[in-house]
């Protein structure tokens, strides 16, 4: 229920007095309402239920990334992974 | 797709199962909120990747399994009215009330729509003048300031045929009444992403503080619930009791204000009951009375209708984390999703029909 689907804002217009963005989900393109965020042409949005309620940190997720895929490098280097 | 195939990757998610294998030493009971979670984590069997030591119970994180029952007779009364068009997400539409579910009202000539997002229903409401347009605002935090919004822009367009049938639930007075239970076995939360996405995570300190329990707010990939359990054992190996963030790139400490604000406008703070539970103070949200024409409960009088759950469903207990479906001596016999007895059959999400589809 709570499930939010990354998508890139490709264009954003005002309706009905709320700021709208058409949204491109690997393909597959859908209106989302862009009232609760700030978020630019070319932003990636998680979208949930036709709104967006986060814009994704491309910095904060290669961070992330990062840190997991150094994860267990170090015991490989060390050689400690198959004696421990 | 970007921010999806990368969290996806098997090499990646095992790195991180295995850290989790090199840094647990002892027996911990961890509990996922969110019934998306749970599905994930049985799907991708996640579970069973992990350390003997590491236990994972299911929380109570699936609103379409925690609306009451009464709720749901209440939303079939009011869909079988013949003035009524009822805007429904498609979840709920097969979750049973007392006697019958939506499709059935449907299949009896009851204009019962699903909508994929409330503002759809607010333009049925414009489209169709002569009808009552009635959405039924399910949800945790996650689906709050859609739902609000649907009101404020019905308010906005001044239609006087919509309103929404409210059963909203929040997390936090959920994991208070978990950890405050003299049944409670849960060690380590893993905290629902996306509530956090709106919410933030400011919430939870206070009940780290009070409950001594580390909490790591975590998304719905693979990658991210292998991430947020490494992060939470790593918390209690440790002994460190405070929140994590492990979903960084969606989540925030203050979360999304605007959309807080238009929570606090349209709605208010009350009791909730919730299915296969019961009764949780101040654990839900309801519309505030200077909305009361948005009202559906109002406008409908459906206030009287009472319901009781299924005496053979433990459904109560898998919600608080305190036994798994396979405890059930109706599991896959006479509870079975095409006839689910309780809350965690109805729901995909749930975690009885999540076993069931997975792991039968």
């Amino acid at each position: 229920m709570c499930l939010g689907v990354p998508g890139k804002i490709i264009d954003i217009y005002q309706k009905g007095g709320l700021k709208m963005a058409k949204v491109d989900f690997g393909g597959v393109f859908r209106e989302a309402c862009l009232d609760y965020v700030e978020a630019k042409v070319d932003d990636y949005c998680l979208i949930h239920v036709g709104f967006a309620i986060s814009i994704l940190s491309e910095s904060e997720a290669m961070e992330t990334l990062d840190l997991l895929k150094q994860i267990g490098e170090f015991e490989e280097q060390l050689g400690t992974e198959t004696q421990t | 797709m970007k921010y999806v195939t990368e969290y996806r990757d098997a090499a990646l998610v095992k790195n991180v199962i295995e850290e989790i294998h090199r840094t647990v030493t002892r027996p911990w009971t961890l509990m996922e909120i969110c019934g998306g979670q749970t599905h994930a984590i049985v799907r991708h069997g996640i579970d069973q990747l992990l350390p003997h030591q590491i236990e994972l119970v299911h929380g109570p994180g699936c609103p379409v399994c925690v609306t009451p029952l009464e709720l749901i007779d209440k939303a079939l009364e009011i869909a079988s009215r013949p003035d009524v068009i009822f805007c429904s997400y498609g979840d709920m539409l097969r979750v049973p009330g007392s006697k019958r579910d939506l499709f059935s009202i449907k299949a009896q000539g009851g204009d019962v729509r699903v909508v994929y997002s409330p503002l759809d229903a607010v333009t049925l409401a414009q489209q169709n003048p002569a009808k009552q347009i009635v959405f039924f605002a399910i949800g945790f935090e996650t689906t709050a300031p859609p739902n609000v919004m649907s009101v404020l822009q019905a308010q906005r367009l001044g239609l006087k045929n919509f309103s929404i049938l409210v059963s909203h639930v929040r997390v936090p007075p959920a994991i208070s009444a978990i950890l405050g239970s003299p049944h409670n076995r849960v060690q380590g939360f893993l905290l629902a992403g996306h509530v956090c996405s709106i919410m933030g995570y400011w919430e939870y300190p206070p009940l780290v503080e009070k409950y001594k329990i580390p909490m790591a707010v975590t998304g719905f990939e693979p990658l991210d619930v292998a991430q947020g359990i490494l992060t939470t054992v790593q918390l209690l190996e440790a002994g460190k009791v405070e929140v994590a963030n492990a979903y960084q790139r969606a989540v925030t400490l203050e979360g999304l204000k605007p959309a807080q604000d238009a929570i606090n406008k349209v709605f208010m703070e009350c009791d909730r009951k919730w299915r296969g539970i019961g009764e949780i103070p101040m654990s839900g949200w309801g519309l505030r009375p200077e909305f009361d024409q948005f009202n559906a409960e109002k406008r409908f009088d459906v206030d009287a209708i009472r319901a009781e759950e299924s005496p053979l469903c433990i459904a109560g207990q898998i919600l608080q984390g305190l036994k798994k479906p396979h405890d059930c001596s109706a599991f896959g016999k006479q509870c079975t999703p095409d006839n689910p007895l309780g809350a965690t059959m109805v729901s995909s999400e749930g975690a009885c029909a999540a076993y069931y589809r997975y792991r039968e």
